[in-house]
């Protein structure tokens, strides 16, 4: 009998594999990722890593101290599950924080909800309003990850360009040469439209949306019905004295708008995947039902953490030690020094009037890198590839933040990240010099 | 969500929510504070999993399952295994597609399956001996109500076992049942495994995904927060064949594309620890197990002296009663209610002990076969047990 039985077993095993086709459809289109590829670059050859959006220098002091307190302390609760839409003391103070900054009571039980990273605040939102059939407007360049997000839940992305106007004479241009057209964006809004995502300050230009840019964008939106998604993740990385403003602080946006925010950017540790929403309870009610459906809870310990920060953060709000203060002084320096490195050599950066990017033109560059007529790859992306494996300096395309139609538009510029201590921006800094020379004396 | 709100009252003793009141091992606590100050720790890494962590993973699991396991192509490093779950889910399942959910069942796994788009066909657990369980190993799936579930709509079926809420353990023989209808009608299996190394004396583990056939269409889940008590870092793990895991991390990379660093290096650590102690008793992985054996065997005591009937686990760390024994009539409370929902509202206010009903974990069809039962959580520490005890040994001069 067991020989039987072993027999039956073998040719059971013959049919093994899954014969049919095993992927859901909602997979369609969104299996590529331009982060792995290029990553894995990056990790491979890069000497000086301007590429992914990640500080290389530490959190704060406060932050990390806050950290191994709540971890070793008496309280070993802290690991275990805490309250799955955020724990107790972060959505405290987030509702505090945020209702100051928006002049609004916030209810923290149901105005603010924690997720892991602003990413999966995104995930949640376009999983909780875009249905098959709905559109969402995406503002080019942007974040990458929005169209797939949109495609997952069934929805149709509609894309509308910031457009370059010509600098004045001599200077460099700045991200708010980068403008909406009012009317091309009118025109990309209909009964079909859904939702319109907001990325201010914008990764990657680095443009930050003036109140009148925020209210042509407002005014559509009531108009038609409309919710807006506003990734606010760099809300405090903002130059020159400018104002960050709050789309949903105009009037009517602020019962339409989810407003997303990061612990990765705000205390510089993107490895915490620590993020919240914040917005009305008749949006934020269904965020909780796909969070609940999900991942259910956020880890604690991070959370507790980030409180504890915010507290701190509360206490100086506007003064000098703030980390809020501190940290745009400190980007707002290394923006320059990157500025004027490009500059030296002929990269025609654009200075960011936000975030913690810049993008830079490489026109000047281009016979470094023969164009290939047939290629499928645009152009941009070929050059940092190029640039990673040959001279070692990790960077973006910009065409990796353009739907697949316009990666061709703006194939000439790459986007660099200057959240990097002294010692890589002074390498970066050597590596342009040196291929600059070399250029000059082949 | 719902019962959680009931019982955070301090003045409950809450044997309800799934989660250890027992410290973690002091050495995965220290390994997270040491990984604390380490700078670069801080920021992203690898989205599908940190190298050090799928490398530890594979290690342990590629010994545990007697094959060789890719760390970076055959594994995802998830938020919990509640993630793993979403993840395989979304990844596989979709519009048309009947998934097999055994009942009771944790209690995710239904609108996870509708979130999908899919249509959820239930199977429940049956008492065997008909009214009388002393052993979550009463309780089987009949094959031929099994084999009728499955038709060519059928996607996959999830497998839990440990079981939650029972405890039962799956046997090789109950599990080749399974994996031959999986082969047979060429569907997947999601096993959630998370109380894989808390099986009583007795008692052995075994993996679906190791029977013949079957690790080509397996997705094994396992869990951070269960392994190691510490529910709270929500790191879970699926693991599977390269042609499956790839569709899980395209999820992946388009909901949260990477998990915490910090607790992630951490963990590996912990797995690292452990690893090298696999062959002695002292490893965590069999020294949790034991300890929970002695806390089972307590609680079971108190629940029968007070007059309850427990169903004694093989593995995990809950145990169902059957409070019917009780007789405590609610008849004039909501009508609509299953009677376990009631009696657990009533327990709880009256008595100040949390338990979670167990109609909760079934379908509609099911809910009043298992109405009589509640499930406790036992991996609680002494004092919480200690503080349980007084309120059993009370029960019935109260309610005489």
């Amino acid at each position: 009998l067991p020989l039987v039985k072993a027999s039956n077993s073998l040719s059971l095993s013959l049919q093994a594999k899954m014969s049919r086709p095993v992927q859901a459809r909602r997979l369609e289109g969104i299996d590529k990722n331009i982060w792995v590829e290029f990553v894995k670059l990056a990790a491979t050859y890069s000497t000086v890593n301007l590429g992914q959006g990640f500080p290389d220098f530490p959190p704060p002091d406060f932050l990390k101290e806050a950290f191994v307190r709540a971890l070793s302390g008496e309280n070993h609760m802290l690991h275990q599950y805490t309250r799955a839409f955020g724990h107790p003391p972060l959505v405290k103070i987030l509702a505090q924080f945020f209702g100051k900054l928006l002049g609004r009571d916030l209810d923290p039980m149901t105005n603010v909800m924690v997720t892991v990273g602003a990413y999966q605040a995104l995930f949640c939102c376009f999983q909780a309003f875009v249905d098959d059939g709905d559109e969402v407007i995406i503002i080019e360049p942007f974040f990458d990850c929005y169209e797939p997000m949109v495609k997952m839940a069934g929805g149709m992305p509609v894309f509308v360009p910031l457009r370059p106007k010509a600098p004045k004479d001599g200077k460099l241009m700045s991200s708010a040469d980068w403008q909406l057209d009012p009317a091309e964006l009118a025109s990309k809004f209909s009964d079909r439209t859904k939702a319109i995502v907001l990325n201010s300050p914008n990764n990657p230009l680095g443009k930050v949306f003036s109140r009148g840019e925020l209210e042509v964008i407002a005014d559509l939106c009531v108009k038609y019905d409309v919710l807006c998604i506003s990734d606010e993740v760099y809300e405090w990385l903002v130059y020159d004295g400018k104002e960050h403003i709050r789309i949903a602080s105009l009037q009517g946006m602020w019962d339409r708008t989810v407003i997303i925010g990061s612990a990765g950017k705000t205390f510089s540790a993107t490895g915490w995947k620590v993020g919240w929403t914040v917005g009305p309870n008749r949006l934020l009610q269904h965020l909780c039902t796909v969070h609940q459906n999900s991942v259910y809870h956020c880890a604690t310990a991070a959370q507790e953490a980030v409180a504890q920060g915010f507290q701190r953060e509360l206490k100086l709000y506007g003064k000098p030690e703030s980390y809020f203060v501190q940290l745009p002084k400190e980007l707002q320096q290394k923006r320059d020094w990157l500025v004027q490195s490009l500059d030296a050599v002929g990269m025609k950066p654009i200075i960011p009037e936000g975030t913690y990017f810049l993008v830079a033109d490489i026109s000047k560059f281009k016979s470094d890198v023969p164009d290939v007529p047939d290629s499928d790859e645009p152009y941009d992306s070929r050059f940092a590839k190029w640039m990673v494996k040959n001279k070692g300096l990790a960077a973006i395309p910009l065409s990796a933040f353009y739907c697949g139609a316009h990666k061709n538009n703006y194939n000439h510029f790459i986007r660099f990240c200057f959240a990097k201590e002294e010692a890589t921006l002074k390498a970066a800094n050597d590596i342009l010099q040196k291929w600059k020379w070399e250029k000059t004396n082949p | 969500v719902e019962f959680t709100k009931v019982a955070a009252d301090p003045s409950i003793v809450n044997l309800g929510q799934g989660l250890p009141d027992i410290s973690p091992p002091s050495y995965v606590k220290e390994e997270l504070a040491k990984v604390a100050a380490v700078d670069r720790l801080n920021q992203y890494t690898r989205g599908f999993g940190h190298p050090s962590l799928v490398k530890a993973l594979s290690q342990v699991y590629e010994r545990v399952c007697g094959r060789k396991i890719d760390p970076l192509t055959d594994i995802l490093v998830t938020v919990g295994a509640y993630g793993s779950l979403f993840s395989t889910i979304q990844a596989l399942i979709e519009e048309g597609d009947e998934v097999i959910i055994i009942e009771p069942f944790y209690d995710c796994y239904e609108p996870m399956v509708k979130m999908a788009g899919a249509k959820p066909v239930f199977i429940p657990l049956r008492n065997k001996n008909d009214g009388n369980s002393a052993s979550s190993a009463d309780w089987v799936l009949d094959p031929a109500e099994l084999a009728n579930k499955f038709n060519s709509k059928t996607k996959a079926i999830i497998l839990n076992t440990p079981h939650n809420p029972i405890g039962k353990v799956f046997t090789r023989e109950e599990l080749q049942v399974i994996a031959d209808l999986c082969i047979k009608h060429d569907t997947l299996c999601i096993s959630d495994e998370v109380y894989e190394w808390l099986v009583y004396k007795g008692n052995k583990h075994v993996k679906i995904a190791t029977l013949p056939g079957m690790w080509e269409r397996t997705i094994t889940i396992g869990s951070a927060g269960k392994t190691y008590s510490v529910t709270g870092w929500k790191l879970g793990w699926s693991i599977g064949p390269q042609n499956l895991i790839k569709h899980l991390q395209v999820v992946h990379q388009n909901t949260l594309y990477t998990c915490p660093t910090p607790l992630q290096e951490a963990l590996a650590q912990a797995f690292g620890i452990d690893y090298k102690r696999m062959d002695d008793p002292d490893c965590y992985f069999y020294s949790l197990s034991r300890e929970l054996e002695s806390k089972r065997d307590r609680m079971a005591q108190l629940l029968q002296e007070a007059g309850l009937k427990p169903v004694i686990p093989d593995g995990g760390y809950f145990m169902i009663v059957d409070v019917s024994t009780l007789n405590v009539d609610l008849s004039d409370v909501d009508e609509k209610q299953p009677y376990d929902y009631k009696f657990v509202k009533w327990m709880i206010t009256s008595k100040k002990l949390s338990a979670i009903p167990l109609s909760a974990f079934c379908g509609p069809e099911t809910k009043r076969q298992f109405e009589k039962y509640i499930r406790f959580c036992f991996i609680k520490k002494d004092s919480t047990l200690d503080a349980a005890e007084v309120i059993l040994k009370n029960w019935n001069k109260q309610t005489a």
